[in-house]
């Protein structure tokens, strides 16, 4: 008789107790294929989690395999924690980006904070000490209190997180927009930095060889936390509230010290960390890796309470714990070791050659599972996606008052400072923090070098809802741009797949068509994909969010001493790369003016595209010119409002374009700072920066303001709304 | 050469920055376990940044019973110079050798940006290198920065012309901008802005660079007692 209380396998299959666990009777069937049997309650709970779109991407499979995986300098692509690449002098890059879009619309503080936790035990896992941390945020106009208080809670968990364990959160970006209203995203990247020969696997190889887990004691938190991410959020997500798992930075911040010093010891066999679906995924990835069998002896696990059924302890998502394969006879070492950093740790298990997972508990077997098909023969699910009929709408703003238009969009949280957020992030601890958050990429000098990490994050959803492919193809570029701004060389990329449910036909066309012009992008930018993460089923009562891949880029500057005095100032020239086109499908003047995104094609040349930004990123290195900004949302009249309130200067510009192209938003195009007289491919001088006024003029309308207000509305757009009392 | 101990509390996380400035100053450097029982050997302590043991209970209320805290007493008693960054700080002020407390910032946000400060008493061992009334800029990053006291300390503090270093535009509502602080002895310096952030001017600033070089030439006679 087990000495837990749970349903049979007979209540499993006539209750449809896997429905509730979110499989599908065909699902269900697999499982029993795959058993030879009935499973028993842990053993279902175990497939539900592994099967779960969070961790098998059962839907997004096929289009993750478009992505160029390699190149010259990809040491790791996705498939380990994180992604490596070479950065010379036998260092590496390693970086991911992560979704914690659901837990962080039902506990913004710990949804967020955990986010940040588990990218940071990603990176770690592979070896690699974090250098940065960066985060994509969505969520809806801060005109509701709702979305007020979703911004404040996530805003502080990241920080709450980040600033405790000790790495500087260097770059982000957010955006506003209605159709994140009750499902805001948070997606959180972390980038590190490693010796080559010291990238670690998540594998547990050599039958004998002990499993060791440390970090926090699990508790009953988190269970189901992978499935719950994997469903469309409704009413009773509320009561999902006990899937959301706690941070503990302090207990974070002990459990990485002590894994880099773990990895240091030659008898460490492999180490991944318990994520999504805790125990359960690490310990059946780790064995699948390493084409070996796994026992576990669940009483060993340190846990927070009596009573944890191996059922709770298997699905349980407490935080800060890893588990690490390290080789018989040493595992007192690593007690010791963790003893010392005063964290749990536990021999809990060993690896096999018998190809199975087996879980015991007090000498009575829970499951034994045939490790490959778990990880292996998850479902994959090619649909039948829909696209939409192409919108004939005639963009026409010219009878507009471009004034009023420049002072909502100048002044709206989207486009405004984002001062509010980034300076409740430790931007500089470590001491290497070359460029802050506050207006462009993040640069993070690699310690003792004068080599640094440019890193950059960025998604543009309505230009993906506008035009799904060359949407994709854009949000790739328009990252591209953001390192290219640094004067690094772009190095490969990480993608956060944020998108609502797959079995809606248009979303999945969305999926498929989006995914197809990144994949392309990559390819033309030479910037493979090393890591992923996929976050579907993404709606809200009403709606799902516009389509929102997120982009993560990392690039290399080798000197960064070029940008030591590095400045602008009154009297520099202002240029405008790139042709401006009537470009509105996606744009910002068309959701101030018509409320909605029309379904048209967008366009962009990805040769030209990279032959513009690598000339540009050498001539910046070289001190030809001082200063690039990409265009993006908001078009040249935003562009050219941040640039002056942030530095504070004023702008006198005549640009030969008709008014409302100020703020049309084709791709590939930048403003320049640099002196007067330069030649630029595909550029026009436009004018100057200056001492104060900001006046934009074209051939039919003219912005003229002044500076101080042009800056105010920058400053205060998010203060602005943040001061009511909610 | 002189040579200075930097603590490690569990969770420090400016501890490699404090580190790496007192190795650019010119001075010797190691890392000191909490657990430690003395600091012998060492001609001054650093206490760096970052949330020592989280700070769950109180910034710094952990770190103030750890075994190390008695060696830091004793180092100040022999008259060494002891400087505490932001943890730092707290710690110090936690465990009584500085004055006062620092509670949450008024808004009750984290706040991190670089900050225009004035060296408010030019004459301590730290200080030396700057001109009285200098503005320099070193990054604050502190959920709990308020410098909180009595009027009966600050008159003392006054008097005893204790307060180092204060805000331009203070950042979080601390008594008097005051940003950091030394006991009377003018040894032991506490506070919250991070000169081991600003040693460059790439990174922002090299403001903070002369504070270690001065704290790196001083000599057991020059200590000066208000």
């Amino acid at each position: 008789m087990s000495r837990f209380i749970e349903p049979t396998t007979e209540d499993i299959r006539n209750q449809k107790l896997y429905a509730e666990m979110g499989l599908t009777d065909a699902e269900y069937d697999k499982v029993i294929d795959i058993l030879g049997r009935e499973p028993n309650y842990t053993e279902i709970g175990i497939f539900s989690v592994m099967w779960s779109e969070h961790c098998s991407y059962k839907h997004s499979k096929p289009f993750l395999k478009q992505f160029p995986t390699s190149g010259d300098r990809v040491l790791m692509g996705p498939g380990e924690g994180a992604g490596v690449v070479d950065i010379g002098d036998n260092q590496a890059v390693v970086f991911k980006v992560e979704s914690h879009n659901h837990p962080s619309a039902v506990e913004p503080y710990q949804g967020a904070a955990t986010g940040v936790g588990g990218i940071i035990r990603d990176i770690v896992s592979i070896g690699a000490r974090p250098i940065g941390l960066l985060n994509s945020l969505r969520f809806g106009e801060l005109t509701e209190a709702n979305n007020r208080r979703l911004l404040r809670g996530v805003v502080s968990g990241i920080g709450g997180y980040g600033n405790c364990i000790g790495i500087p959160t260097v770059s982000g970006e957010v955006e506003f927009d209605p159709s994140y209203d009750g499902n805001p995203l948070v997606n959180a990247m972390c980038v590190g930095v490693m010796d080559h020969d010291k990238v670690q696997k998540g594998t547990a190889k050599g039958a004998g060889n002990k499993v060791i887990y440390v970090g926090l004691k699990t508790g009953r938190d988190g269970i189901h936390g992978a499935t719950f991410a994997s469903e469309e959020l409704s009413e009773e997500s509320e009561s999902k509230r006990p899937s959301v798992q706690i941070g503990d930075p302090f207990t974070g911040k002990k459990l990485m010290e002590s894994t880099l010093a773990a990895i240091d010891q030659p008898e460490l066999v492999g180490i991944q960390d318990m994520g999504a679906a805790g125990l359960t995924s690490s310990s059946s990835e780790m064995a699948a890796k390493g084409e070996a069998g796994m026992n576990l002896y669940l009483d060993q696990v340190p846990v927070r309470e009596e009573g944890i059924s191996p059922y709770e302890m298997m699905l349980s998502e407490t935080q800060e714990r890893m588990l690490l394969v390290v080789e018989d006879g040493t595992e007192q070492k690593f007690l010791d070791m963790f003893e010392d950093f005063e964290l749990d740790a536990a021999v809990i298990g060993e690896v096999t050659d018998s190809d199975r997972l087996k879980l015991y508990y007090e000498d009575e077997l829970y499951a034994d599972i045939p490790v490959q098909p778990l990880s292996d023969e998850a479902p994959v699910y090619i649909l039948e996606g829909e696209k939409p009929e192409t919108d004939e709408k005639v963009h026409d703003y010219s009878k507009e008052d471009l004034n009023r238009v420049f002072d909502e969009l100048a002044g709206h949280p989207t486009h405004g400072s984002k001062r509010y957020i980034y300076e409740q992030y430790d931007n500089q601890v470590g001491s290497n923090t070359v460029q802050k958050s506050g207006f462009g990429s993040g640069i993070v000098r690699v310690e003792g070098t004068q080599k640094a990490i440019a890193m950059a994050i960025d998604g543009k959803s309505r230009y993906v809802y506008a035009d799904p492919y060359n949407g994709g193809k854009e949000v790739v570029a328009q990252t591209f741009r953001s390192i290219i701004a640094t004067g690094a060389e772009p190095l490969a990329m990480t993608d956060c797949l944020n998108y609502g449910s797959p079995e809606n036909p248009e979303i999945y066309s969305q999926l498929e068509e989006s995914t197809k012009g990144m994949a392309e992008a990559c390819r033309a930018l030479a910037t493979p994909v090393v890591s992923g993460n996929v976050s579907l089923y993404n709606e809200n009562r009403t709606a799902s969010i516009l389509p929102s891949p997120v982009i993560g880029m990392v690039g290399l500057i080798e000197d960064v001493n070029f940008m030591d005095g590095l400045s602008i100032g009154a009297g520099d020239a202002l240029y405008l790369v790139g042709e401006t086109e009537k470009s509105f499908a996606g744009s910002q003047i068309e959701k101030l003016i018509d409320d909605e995104v029309s379904k048209q094609v967008r366009g962009i040349d990805l040769e030209l595209e990279y032959s513009r930004g690598m000339d540009l990123r050498r001539r910046l290195t070289e001190g030809d010119i001082r200063k690039i900004s990409p265009l993006g949302r908001g078009g040249i009249a935003v562009k050219l409002a941040q640039l002056a309130a942030f530095h504070g200067l004023g702008v006198d510009v005549s640009v030969d374009i008709d008014g409302e192209d100020l703020f049309a938003e084709n791709a590939s195009r930048y403003i320049i700072v640099a002196d007067a007289g330069k030649e630029i491919k595909d550029a026009v001088e436009i004018g100057r920066l200056t001492e104060e006024g900001f006046r934009i003029k074209t051939r039919d309308a003219e912005i003229s303001r002044d500076l101080a207000e042009v800056a105010e509305a920058w400053e205060g757009a998010i203060p602005k709304c943040m001061t009511s009392v909610d | 050469m002189k040579k200075f101990a930097v603590i490690q509390f569990p969770g420090s996380n400016c501890d490699r920055d404090l580190l790496n400035a007192a190795l650019k100053a010119g001075a010797e450097a190691e890392f000191v376990d909490y657990r430690a029982a003395s600091l012998a050997g060492y001609d001054g302590v650093l206490i760096p940044g970052g949330f020592s043991f989280g700070d769950y209970l109180r910034s710094g209320a952990m770190a103030a019973v750890a075994p190390v805290t008695k060696a830091i007493k004793e180092a100040a008693e022999a008259g060494k110079p002891v400087l505490g960054i932001c943890n730092g700080f707290q710690i110090l002020t936690e465990i009584g050798l500085l004055p006062g407390a620092l509670i949450f910032n008024d808004q009750h946000t984290f706040i991190s940006r670089d900050e225009s400060l004035k060296i408010a008493n030019s004459e301590t061992l730290f200080t030396r290198g700057y001109g009285q009334g200098e503005d320099v800029v070193y990054p604050v990053a502190h959920g709990e920065g308020h410098y909180y006291c009595d009027d009966a300390t600050y008159e003392k503090l006054k008097a005893h012309n204790q307060i180092v270093l204060t805000y331009n535009e203070n950042p979080n509502g601390s008594r008097n901008d005051i940003a950091g602080i030394i006991n009377e002895r003018g040894n032991v310096l506490g506070m919250m802005p991070h000169p081991e952030r600003a040693l460059e001017t790439l990174l922002g600033s090299d403001d903070g660079l002369k504070l270690f070089e001065e704290m790196t030439k001083w000599e057991a006679n020059h200590v000066q007692i208000h």
